[in-house]
């Protein structure tokens, strides 16, 4: 029999994260900071009218691009908090999460051999994806000293003749780092001198704890070069309703469309009405849940200080960073022994790129009280390994 | 800051203010300080413990009692509301809108205890026209807190 696989596939590495999930399952008592999602429960108005909907039997189908009604509220929301405009029938459309519209993103825009810069440590799905769009991917390793931010510099070194698109992904998962509206200004002057486009990644928007998030779009001569990724998840912990959704110059939607059109048909029906009310009136339940992420935040960065572990301060998202590398060890190494000792599981950095190695992604997506406990165990096990090398 | 201590405190009494420092994001003493403030302007009235009696070997029974009454003139519902929570078995009394006037909560140890005082004490004042009484069977959730099941984080233990 010949070999039913494709090479392209076979060759993606799988995520970095899935041995742990091994290594957990036989354990009980586990205290998780790994997960990726909100603790909260999708507020209930909003599931309320999830299951209104189903009530009323609106079952079927929407258009595409997804209902009329929620790409008109998206652009509402976006006119309301980042100042800009886009036309609800032409420049939106309503995907399968966030993820759905990165992979569409790029397929829509890049041809084969065409380069797609992706600065790192980041999500894992970009590098894939590019890939499977027969495109290249070329790491950006950002640097701990700069906060976890990209540099213009840095950006500028990686520019060939045949890079088309820079992801931009902040307030940032792992790191929790952001880009604040000077950092923004650099990197748009450079992708305006070498024609590049950019798919900015702002699944985070909500989450930030120092100013209020700024989008790249927002500066000049970068609205006609980007696609905006949003979505549903993080903000209003809807992850899963799956929902998401991009917005862009009107020829870049209009493909993305088509794509979406043949893989997907259309982004579940009832998880769009329900993000219709979210987006009328779920400002105030987005204001609570930040402010509870905030308190976890300040909570961890103190103990990580008593603890003396070195880490910079993240704005964005509900990550954590830490860097482990005076203990000598990998941060795969420091993961599995610290499960193995203390029951407690951390994400190591390198699952998000080569420079997330020297790192844990923390996640505080939990109660206080569970981070309690986790920060406690931790000192314990980062005092015994700095008495082992003693 | 001050609202989003209460919120904190109102869930959580026991905290300390160092840790109440940590998580907002501020000085030990600025906590300490709006601490008394609120206190004495009567915003903080106390802090008390959540327990549920039910898994002790304590006897309780309680009982909400919808009140209709005659308000007086010039005092309004407050001089009758005042006769009833000096009674040190009330619990809470609120005025209420619709069907009825006051609605009284009340501990006792058993279904007897309360139902002399509703029929030798409440019940027998001038004012009060008349008495519905509810036992509570069962508390689910009280004062935010979910009493009747464990609640379980049912989050995969990794995503990215």
């Amino acid at each position: 029999m010949r070999n039913p696989l494709s090479k392209t596939v076979v060759n993606i590495k799988p995520s970095g994260i899935r041995k742990f999930f091994d290594i957990v399952s036989e354990m009980e008592d586990v205290i998780s900071l790994g997960v990726g999602e909100p603790d909260f429960d999708t507020p209930w108005h909003v599931r309320k009218e999830g299951m209104d909907s189903l009530e009323k039997g609106r079952t079927f189908y929407t258009s595409n691009s997804g209902l009329m009604e929620l790409r008109q509220e998206i652009c509402n929301y976006l006119k309301r908090k980042q100042n800009v405009e886009y036309n609800p029938r032409k420049q939106v459309i309503i995907t399968v999460g966030g993820s759905e519209a990165i992979d569409i993103g790029i397929r829509a825009m890049c041809d084969p051999g065409d380069e797609v810069l992706i600065p790192q440590p980041s999500y894992v799905s970009y590098e894939p994806c590019a890939i499977l769009a027969g495109a290249k991917p070329v790491a950006i390793n950002l640097k701990a000293e700069n906060e976890f931010r990209l540099t213009a510099a840095e950006l500028e070194e990686h520019i060939t003749d045949k890079t088309k698109v820079l992801i931009l992904p902040f307030p940032n998962n792992p790191t929790g780092a952001i880009m604040e509206r000077k950092d923004l200004e650099a990197i748009a002057e450079v992708i305006i001198k070498h024609d590049l486009f950019v798919m900015s990644d702002e699944i985070y928007a909500e989450l930030t704890y120092k100013d209020k998030h700024v989008s790249i779009v927002e500066i000049p001569g970068m609205y006609e070069r980007t696609v905006l990724i949003n979505g549903f998840s993080k903000a209003y912990a809807m992850t899963g309703w799956r929902l998401g959704y991009a917005c862009g110059p009107q020829e870049i939607i209009e493909q993305m469309t088509k794509i979406h059109q043949f893989a997907i048909m259309c982004a579940p029906t009832t998880s769009q009405y329900a993000a219709v009310k979210a987006l009328r009136d779920g400002d105030d339940d987005i204001a609570e849940m930040r402010t509870a992420y905030n308190q976890r935040r300040r909570f961890l960065m103190h103990a990580f200080k008593e603890m003396g572990l070195e880490c910079f301060e993240p704005y964005g998202a509900f990550y954590v960073f830490p860097c482990i590398k005076e203990f000598g060890i990998t941060s795969d190494e420091f993961a599995t022994r610290f499960l193995e000792a203390e029951k407690v599981a951390v994400v190591p950095g390198n699952a998000f790129g080569d420079s997330g190695e020297g790192f844990l992604r923390i996640s505080y997506a939990y109660s206080l009280e569970n981070l309690k406990i986790a920060m406690e165990r931790m000192k314990r096990f980062v005092e015994k390994l700095r008495e082992e090398m003693k | 800051m001050r609202e989003e201590l209460l919120t904190i405190i109102e869930k959580n009494s026991r905290i300390n203010t160092k840790e109440l420092a940590v998580i907002l994001g501020v000085e030990e003493v600025d906590i300490v300080n709006e601490l008394a403030k609120m206190e004495a302007e009567g915003i903080i009235c106390g802090y008390h413990t959540m327990i549920n009696w039910e898994k002790t070997t304590k006897e309780k029974v309680s009982a909400l009692i919808e009140v209709r009454v005659t308000p007086q003139r010039g005092q309004g519902f407050d001089n009758i509301a005042e006769r009833i929570y000096k009674y040190p078995e009330v619990n809470s009394v609120y005025l209420i809108s619709g069907g009825y006037d006051l609605l009284v909560t009340l501990e006792g140890k058993s279904l007897k205890d309360i139902s002399m005082f509703v029929s030798e004490k409440l019940a027998t004042l001038d004012s009060v026209l008349s008495t519905a009484t509810h036992f509570i069977l069962k508390k689910y959730k009280d004062h935010g807190t979910i009493l009747a099941r464990k609640v379980e984080d049912e989050r995969e233990l990794f995503t990215s």
